[in-house]
């Protein structure tokens, strides 16, 4: 049997010693006298030249859903990444094939969950193409204020969920408490706050309530407040600025070649942004600024996000200013429902309602791409039409994986650690990128 | 820190143009072509099989085995200047006689243009085409897709694996349109496969062989690696 030994700590040393190792040593009481405890030779297990490997993910914090990183490390170097998706794979483009245009618009609201309104916006705007409908003035600012909202909702989510990877958990809550005034608009407008299927082919589903205008006005009004004080609060911190500057660098002609979009690419000093170079909805005509920023690292993607922020509230102010009336929907039978009233006096309306709701609305033969600028980059939807009702082929061009699929060359090199945040600058929804 | 990059600004090969304007009232069919196609007919003659422009939007139909070399020719000529590829896809017509088309959208951020490019496989031939990936790195997980969903093989494609359905899954390319809406098998028979599938074989051969992890492996997958089993065999 061993004698009982009372191990002690002696608090008054401080500091470590030349190796590293704390100077502090445990004290064994032998016959009533203390004697320092010898520190057990701790060897490091020899792991030179063996490389390991890791699974990050699927079920990870830090990964932003169900993605999965396998890495190869020497050390704690990452020598090599094997990205695996597809667990939220639901098949959206397969199931858009056996739907009318107008039902397809619940599935682009889960697809990137976050950017909900600005993905239906975009969506309806391809059928439109594919219709050859011109929408009524109001139906495109109110599709402008849909779109900057749910740009500055993604980037809200965005920041609050980077803060927490790096490890800050303030502007976690501040964020989320402004997306949660964002969610309260959209749920005045359109009743719903996450899926919130605000368009229709032609025009919206529900013009903005009475009174609507001045919540949105508040929010523009105290909004940049907040911005104001994250930036306050990250933008100088040493750890948030040790933790991100130098990160997953991608240079402007890597990046315009690996198919980067949106803040991606524009922290690459690429000024390449669809609401400039190829406007849609009159966005020329909005007086804007495209942040960009040239270091390409996760800080400056940081940066282009903040201003974009701002950017947006820019937007929103001008279009509320210029927010016509009129009809939000287009006058055309062939999308648009005619009045009830009208559907049960005359003819032709009855026609026109009966064969929109039996068969649905019927493009010509054709297809279209029409992108816009979601909040995570080029968000394109590619639409081929037969002449039937259903389309032959709805193809979404997810930005998210197009700018994971750099993840490999941008995380190579570094440290583990900085795969979390490399990872959260991409601004990942696995929504978006399995389908 | 490193130093900071020039700042690009598209548009910049064609300053006198005019300023981009969102497009309205768009003929369904004869709207003004893009310049480059005029200019591709030029360079490529007979391989530039027909020349659409649909909603504004111009669409090359090219012949299959010229595909990289004309995608080149785009990427490269100063004229051009093709420098971002939007997208790759496929379509296949509900008409099971029409060819299945290979689809790339292309944007020339210098010149602020946009050219859909297609190649068209008929029926009963082999889904083949040339990949685009040695001149554009961002077709690697698009073609993969595309490969993934419709069977294309992308010929000179560094990694031609599954990328959204896992890699063991035999049922077919779910976007053909032979493939049903509910998968090939019965609800029960796709829980029994999902059920026979191995928890612990966490890593693929692939990923094994680049790492010396050998001796942490479940025993099955060392024998599996120990005789020489490879990626998608």
């Amino acid at each position: 049997m061993s004698p009982r030994r009372t191990v002690e700590y002696e608090l008054s040393t401080t500091g470590v010693d030349a190796q590293g190792r704390p100077r502090r040593v445990p004290l064994v009481t032998e016959g009533g006298t203390a004697v320092a405890l010898e520190p057990e030779l701790t060897l490091e297990p020899e792991l030179e030249g063996e490389h390991m490997l890791i699974n990050l993910g699927p079920q990870h914090p830090a990964t932003h859903g169900v993605l999965r990183l396998v890495l190869e490390l020497d050390g704690e170097t990452v020598v090599r990444c094997i990205p695996h998706i597809g667990y939220l794979h639901c098949g959206f483009e397969k199931i858009g094939e056996y739907r009318q245009y107008n039902q397809i618009i619940p599935w682009t609201d889960r697809e990137d969950y976050l950017n909900a309104p600005g993905n239906n916006v975009a969506f309806v705007l391809g059928a439109e193409r594919l219709f050859g409908i011109e929408i009524t003035e109001r139906c495109k600012v109110l599709r402008v204020i849909a779109c900057e909202l749910s740009r500055i909702m993604s980037h809200l989510v965005w920041l609050g969920t980077t803060c927490i990877d790096i490890g800050a958990f303030t502007p976690f809550l501040w964020s989320f408490q402004e997306r949660e005034n964002i969610y309260k608009l959209l749920e005045d407008w359109i009743g719903a706050r996450l899926t919130t299927s605000l368009t229709r082919v032609g025009g919206m589903g529900a013009d903005i309530p009475s009174g609507w205008t001045q919540g949105l006005n508040n929010f523009i009004r105290t909004f940049p407040k907040t911005i104001d004080e994250v930036d306050r609060l990250l933008t100088r911190h040493a750890i948030w600025v040790g933790r991100t500057v130098g990160l997953g660098v991608m240079s402007p002609d890597e990046a315009v070649n690996y198919g980067l979009s949106g803040p991606m690419l524009r922290a690459s000093g690429v000024a390449y942004d669809v609401r400039r170079d190829f406007p849609y909805l009159d966005y020329e005509t909005y007086d804007f600024d495209v942040p960009v920023s040239t270091h390409g690292d996760v800080y400056d993607r940081y940066l282009v996000r903040m201003e974009e922020m701002r950017q947006s509230v820019r937007i929103l102010q001008q279009a509320l200013a210029r927010l016509p009336e009129g009809p939000i929907n287009v006058d055309d039978p062939r999308v648009i429902l005619p009045p009830k009233n009208k559907a049960m006096s005359e003819m032709e309306s009855m026609i026109h309602h009966f064969k929109l709701v039996m068969e649905g609305p019927r493009p010509p033969i054709g297809e279209s791409y029409v992108a816009v600028e979601s909040p995570k980059g080029e968000k394109g939807y590619y639409m081929v039409s037969d002449g039937t009702s259903k389309p032959v082929r709805w193809r979404i061009r997810p930005p998210s994986f197009v700018n994971l699929s750099a993840i490999p060359k941008m995380v190579e090199g570094h440290l583990l650690s900085d795969v979390i945040a490399i990872n959260a600058s991409i601004d990942i929804v696995m929504g978006e990128i399995d389908r | 820190m490193t130093a900071p990059f020039a700042v690009v600004t598209p548009g910049s090969a064609a300053p006198g143009a005019t300023a981009p304007a969102t497009p309205k009232n768009l003929p369904h069919t004869g709207g003004e072509a893009n310049p480059s196609a005029e200019a591709l007919r030029a360079r490529f003659g007979a391989a530039i099989e027909r020349v659409d422009v649909v909603w504004g939007e111009t669409t090359v139909y090219v012949q299959g085995a010229r595909l990289l070399e004309i995608v080149r020719w785009l990427h490269d000529d100063p004229a051009q200047q093709y420098d971002y590829l939007s997208d790759v896809t496929a379509v296949e017509h509900r008409d099971l006689d029409q060819p299945l088309e290979v689809v790339w959208h292309l944007r020339s951020l210098p010149f602020r243009r946009f050219l859909r490019v297609k190649v068209r496989i008929a029926k009963g031939e082999k889904l083949e085409v040339d990949s685009v990936w040695p001149v554009y790195k961002g077709a690697d997980w698009l073609e993969r897709e595309a490969y993934d969903m419709f069977g294309i093989d992308f010929r000179g494609h560094p990694d031609m694996r599954r990328i959204l359905m896992w890699e063991s899954f035999k049922e077919g390319y779910p976007l053909r349109k032979d493939f049903p809406l509910r998968g090939r098998f019965s609800r029960s028979e796709q829980l029994r496969q999902a059920l026979d599938q191995d928890p612990e074989a966490r890593y693929s051969m692939e990923e094994l062989s680049v790492a010396d992890a050998f001796e942490d492996l479940p025993p099955d997958m060392r024998e599996r690696l120990a005789s020489g089993e490879k990626v998608g065999e």
